[in-house]
């Protein structure tokens, strides 16, 4: 489970670009809960996964994280249980390094990083086994550099990377946003299917209202700030695109975009 | 004439050290750190001291990789820690290191003829005290800059080495891996600067002396040892004796060599040119200058320009 108590978030403080993004905001996604959250740039969706991720400070309020508040953990620290998969493909591997080595790194988070073989060739078989299943024809790259692939491979791989070790939380940052329609769609099966599997408590932002719609089981949609809509299990199965796409152009002419 | 090149492959051997630490920071961490110009002196000074006082000229080594590693971790600490920027931390640790410098060996110091150094130490002398003293300094250079190569080469190869590859590569990465990237650089500038100071000890060895100064342009030889050593790596790797090389199981090894392989020919190349630069009647005053120049030229003719990460 977690859980955003009384946040408040200012950008700027002090100056006069001062901006108060939340107020006092509360938010709670329960344990196994796969969440998609839309709005409008500003809204302050990306925020809030940082917030929860530690990667900006907040003002005032708690994170809860399995009701234990982990405000004063530092971000690496909060990742020992949690994955992130960014919007920019670069940004889940490293370019430089092989994709077995990249692999090899993610296959031994949580484990000290010693004096011992980095990469491991008795788990070969293991990540071929796990890249065959992305469909990607992947399994016989493992040798190539992470930087040499593309920007859908490279998401694939960052997805396997982030869920490879056992985890209760993901953090997907408009993770489908780079691609291309094709391999935006089998990212988000990927995505789909591991949350399942793992049964994971996921939070994802998504400026695809279909993804929002179709995948998920609760629906969030932000404003300045504030959750404006918030339709979870039947009530989420039951809206349509039509309904969110109204609702945000609501919004949006509400602040003159 | 041989006397010559026999010298210059042994500084460029020696200088390799230093690129190695260089290689580290540059081209692995992303992090031009500008205190290798400080450490190399250091180890320097160490050396010299511990020389005169009469301790065994291989003990010398590990101690001066103790000190510069300290230093290194002065600059990581300022950097993670304190979050100055990577640059200005460098220049700190360089420019309290120059009176640290001082501090350790009084002044410039001369080792005397007399002082056993790791050249004429006894195992070598067993070995081959009949050989020339030149000859001696090649060979044991050489066994020091091969072992030093194996070692880091295996420790890249290490999980300790691949988090530090990552860090220079993607730090964000290493958050994510729930591992605090700040303590993986600070780790790589300690070994980085530990390699920078067993250079330093090495050259004091083979100099017998320390000069305040002598750190002066050491960052420059190093980072144009390994783009010189890298590019070339580059251009063989894509030729076509090595894509040959590469369908060949026996010697696919040959076809993509280590970056640690690159950097000790680029140093010995580069101290190549800079022998041949002085060797047409150049004073010696004009070293740095030709060191400077050589190295611009190098950066225009690799196309680097200094900006672009390299990643062996």
């Amino acid at each position: 489970m977690l859980e955003l108590r009384n946040i408040t978030k200012i950008y700027n403080p002090g100056t006069v670009t001062e901006q108060t993004l939340f107020q006092d905001f509360s938010l709670t996604v329960e344990e196994g809960q796969f969440v998609s959250i839309v709005g409008s740039n500003g809204s302050g969706k990306t925020s809030l996964l940082n917030i929860v991720c530690g990667s900006i400070p907040v003002e005032a309020g708690e994170v809860l994280m399995d009701g234990k508040n982990i405000g004063k953990l530092k971000e690496y620290q909060r990742y020992a249980a949690m994955g992130r998969v960014y919007q920019n493909p670069a940004a889940g591997t490293c370019p430089g390094l092989t994709m077995l080595e990249n692999l090899s790194l993610a296959d031994n988070k949580g484990k000290p990083f010693g004096l011992s073989r980095g990469v491991n060739r008795q788990r070969r078989d293991f990540y071929r086994q796990q890249l065959q299943s992305l469909g990607l024809g992947l399994e016989d790259k493992l040798d190539v550099k992470m930087g040499a692939l593309s920007g859908g491979q490279r998401q694939a791989v960052a997805l396997l990377m982030a869920t490879m070790t056992p985890l209760k939380f993901l953090i997907l940052d408009e993770h489908t946003a780079a691609l291309d329609p094709k391999t935006a769609e089998i990212i988000m099966e990927l995505t789909d299917k591991v949350v399942r599997e793992k049964k994971l408590t996921a939070m994802m932002v998504t400026h695809n209202l279909r993804y929002a719609v179709e995948y998920g089981d609760r629906l969030l949609m932000m404003n300045q700030g504030q959750v404006v809509m918030d339709k979870a299990g039947a009530e989420k199965a039951a809206t349509a695109i039509d309904d969110i796409l109204e609702a945000f152009n609501r919004i949006s002419i509400e602040c003159g975009n | 004439m041989v006397d010559l090149l026999t010298g210059t492959l042994t500084q460029g051997l020696v200088y390799a050290l230093i690129s190695f630490g260089v290689y580290i920071t540059y081209s692995i961490l992303d992090f031009p750190d500008l205190g290798v110009d400080g450490t190399f002196p250091l180890g320097a000074a160490v050396t010299a001291v511990l020389l005169t006082k009469g301790v065994d000229p291989w003990l010398t080594l590990p101690i001066a990789m103790v000190v510069g590693g300290l230093a290194g971790f002065f600059t990581g600490f300022i950097h993670v820690r304190l979050k100055v920027r990577n640059l200005l931390a460098g220049i700190i640790t360089m420019t309290a290191l120059f009176s640290i410098n001082l501090q350790i060996a009084g002044s410039n110091l001369t080792v005397d003829r007399g002082t056993d150094t790791i050249f004429t130490s006894a195992p070598v002398m067993a070995l081959m005290g009949e050989s020339s003293n030149m000859a001696r300094k090649l060979v044991v250079s050489l066994v020091l800059v091969l072992v030093v190569k194996l070692l880091m080469d295996l420790y890249l190869k290490t999980k300790s080495g691949l988090l530090l590859r990552a860090v220079g590569d993607n730090a964000g990465l290493v958050t994510t891996l729930a591992k605090d990237k700040g303590r993986v650089k600070i780790l790589g500038l300690v070994i980085a600067n530990a390699l920078v100071a067993l250079g330093g000890c090495v050259v004091c060895h083979e100099q017998r002396s320390f000069s305040a100064t002598m750190g002066t342009g050491q960052l420059v030889y190093g980072l144009a040892a390994v783009i010189i050593g890298i590019s070339l790596m580059n251009y063989y790797s894509a030729s076509r004796l090595a894509r040959g090389l590469r369908k060949r199981r026996g010697l696919r090894f040959l076809a993509s060599p280590a970056g640690t392989t690159a950097v000790i020919l680029g140093s010995i190349l580069y101290k190549l040119c800079i022998q041949l630069a002085l060797s047409m009647g150049l004073p010696a005053n004009m070293m740095k200058l030709i060191t400077a120049l050589l190295f611009l030229l190098v950066l225009v003719l690799s196309g680097r320009k200094g900006e672009e990460i390299i990643h062996a």
